[in-house]
């Protein structure tokens, strides 16, 4: 089957005028962006401007009412399937199940995406080796810590080589040594030219991104390097600029 | 007479199954004091709220609350502590209106009757009364639950991640709320997984896997950091962090944001790292001093426990 992928070589998600509607409400109102390859793009909003929303239809669950624009080369508005199954997703709240073993989990989520037995088995082995998990592999995930699930979710997140992945608050609860060691993941990510594309609500992680947007009421109020942001917002940090921005909010929380 | 303390805890120790959640914990809260528990999941914070609220037994160990004993005394306990769960406990079929009068009614007392304390926080929801609970957003259930907890007037009040999941404005929101209650007497006993919120306690504790690791008001907690603290950055943060490591003047060095932080020994030369570095080919080198922030305390403290 042909893919009808269009190819574009530096930019890994289009979005022009990308609007959902909800009755008469706008959840997300024409936001306009794109995201370069191996970019790590956080994306950042208060509580109900809509991130979750636009992440949705970014990852192919949800159609948009207008607009337009491509994710990993796919069109937005027709190919939400074959968006689905080129990005990687991980959640905060559900990643991986609590009663498989790790190289279980490791067996599902790759054959959902359809790689190779033999190959899942390759990739999952290296993996568990960089993360030093290899001796837990028929560890059932319910008894791991909770940092230990979160580094292994992104690892399963990743297992089918995305060329972009999706975080949806990664870190929430986790301590502070187990947090870097997922951002440096992240960074290795990176560096490797897989899209990482983040929310969060620690304001010191907008810092670790190479570019960083702010949701509010639905609309991109800013968007730039966390270094552009706090110059044009004459603030200190990014929490100062997301403060700035989030208290100018009319809807959500 | 009156009791200086408001929260006494000696050598508590609660174990599930093999699972050690709390590990001979010891410390207290002065009257009118905000003492801020602040770990990550599975520090032993909810255990903890739990056997002080007296909801749950505690294996070993003796503590006091409002100077009542937990075991002995729990009855008048319950009447005195307002307890706000980290998960949302309100009844969601009934109105806003009606759960406020519920929590009212269980103590014995009337909204009216302490309507002054929960007012600056239960007006900014009482526009909506005739609403169900389970139709609020995440903010404004954070609000009734705090009106619930208070609306008895208690002497203590336990606050269980009420942060957690809220961004950050709504976050330093609630902390307003909580100095207004401060200011009026209560003592509040809170956790937080976000080590931002230290500097809105007056002391304290942090704890992980059960164990608490230091208490000190949070300004000490960074006067006490003893090491050379450096943050620095390039163009390639990850090849550089790994150059870090290779340094054997560096005793730890992890990802922080804009820079990476590095805790140097003495015989560190930021002057020499920096040309070494780019002599081998990193560009844009910067590396400066900087001030510990309390996460920095805290993965000090957890990497010499681990």
């Amino acid at each position: 089957m042909n893919d009808n992928k269009t190819t574009n070589i530096s930019h890994i998600i289009q979005v022009k005028d990308l609007t959902k509607q909800f009755g008469s409400f706008t959840a997300v109102d024409h936001i306009t962006f794109d995201v370069k390859r191996g970019e790590i793009f956080g994306f950042l909003g208060a509580n109900g401007a809509g991130k979750t929303t636009a992440m949705r239809m970014l990852c192919g669950l949800s159609f948009p009412t207008s607009g337009s624009g491509t994710v990993a080369g796919f069109d937005i508005m027709r190919q939400g399937e074959k968006i689905k199954s080129h990005i990687g997703y991980m959640s905060q709240r559900f990643a991986l199940y609590d009663d498989l073993t790790v190289m279980e989990n490791m067996q599902l989520f790759g054959g959902i995406y359809r790689v190779g037995k033999k190959e899942i088995d390759r990739r999952a082995t290296e993996m568990l080796q960089k993360l030093k998990f290899a001796s837990e592999r028929n560890t059932l995930v319910g008894s791991l810590p909770l940092g230990w699930k979160q580094k292994l979710a992104f690892a399963v997140a990743t297992l089918h080589r995305p060329e972009i992945v999706f975080l949806d608050e990664p870190t929430g609860g986790v301590d502070p040594i187990t947090r870097r060691q997922f951002w440096e993941m992240i960074y290795q990510a990176s560096s490797e030219n897989t899209t990482i594309f983040v929310t969060t609500h620690y304001m010191d992680e907008a810092e670790y991104c190479h570019r960083v947007s702010m949701m509010v009421d639905g609309q991109i109020k800013a968007l730039g390097t966390p270094t552009e942001l706090k110059q044009q917002y004459n603030a200190s940090s990014m929490d100062e600029v997301f403060r700035t921005l989030a208290r100018g909010a009319k809807r959500g929380d | 007479m009156t009791i200086e303390k408001a929260i006494e805890v000696n050598g508590l120790s609660k174990s599930f199954g093999t699972v050690k959640a709390l590990d001979k914990v010891s410390f207290d809260v002065q009257r009118g004091e905000t003492f801020g528990l602040i770990g990550p999941d599975g520090a032993g914070k909810t255990t903890l709220f739990k056997i002080l609220v007296t909801l749950l037994d505690t294996d070993e160990g003796t503590a006091t609350v409002d100077g009542l004993d937990i075991g002995r005394d729990y009855r008048a306990i319950r009447a005195r502590v307002g307890y706000m769960p980290g998960r949302f406990s309100l009844y969601s079929d009934l109105t806003i209106e009606e759960n406020m009068e519920f929590f009212a009614n269980l103590f014995g007392v009337s909204v009216e009757q302490n309507y002054d304390l929960v007012a600056p926080i239960y007006s900014q929801i009482e526009p909506f009364k005739k609403r169900r609970a389970g139709r609020l957003s995440g903010g404004m259930k954070q609000k009734l639950a705090l009106s619930c907890a208070l609306i008895h007037k208690p002497s203590v009040l336990f606050l269980d991640e009420p942060t957690t999941g809220v961004d950050a404005v709504s976050r330093s929101e609630f902390w307003d709320m909580l100095h207004n209650l401060k200011k009026q007497g209560l003592s509040i006993l809170v956790s937080t997984p976000y080590m931002d919120e230290a500097s809105r306690c007056d002391r304290i504790a942090l704890c992980n896997s059960g164990k608490i690791l230091d208490i000190d008001t949070p300004s000490n907690m960074v006067k006490k950091f003893d090491g050379n603290l450096y943050g620095i950055k390039s163009k390639e943060m990850y090849s550089l962090l790994k150059a870090l490591r290779g340094d054997k003047t560096i005793i730890n060095s992890y990802t922080a944001g804009e820079f990476h932080h590095l805790l140097a020994d003495n015989g560190f030369d930021a002057e020499r790292l920096k040309q070494e570095l780019t002599s081998s080919g990193h560009k844009d080198v910067e590396i400066k001093p900087i001030v510990p922030l309390i996460e920095d305390v805290f993965i000090k403290l957890l990497s010499n426990e681990r």
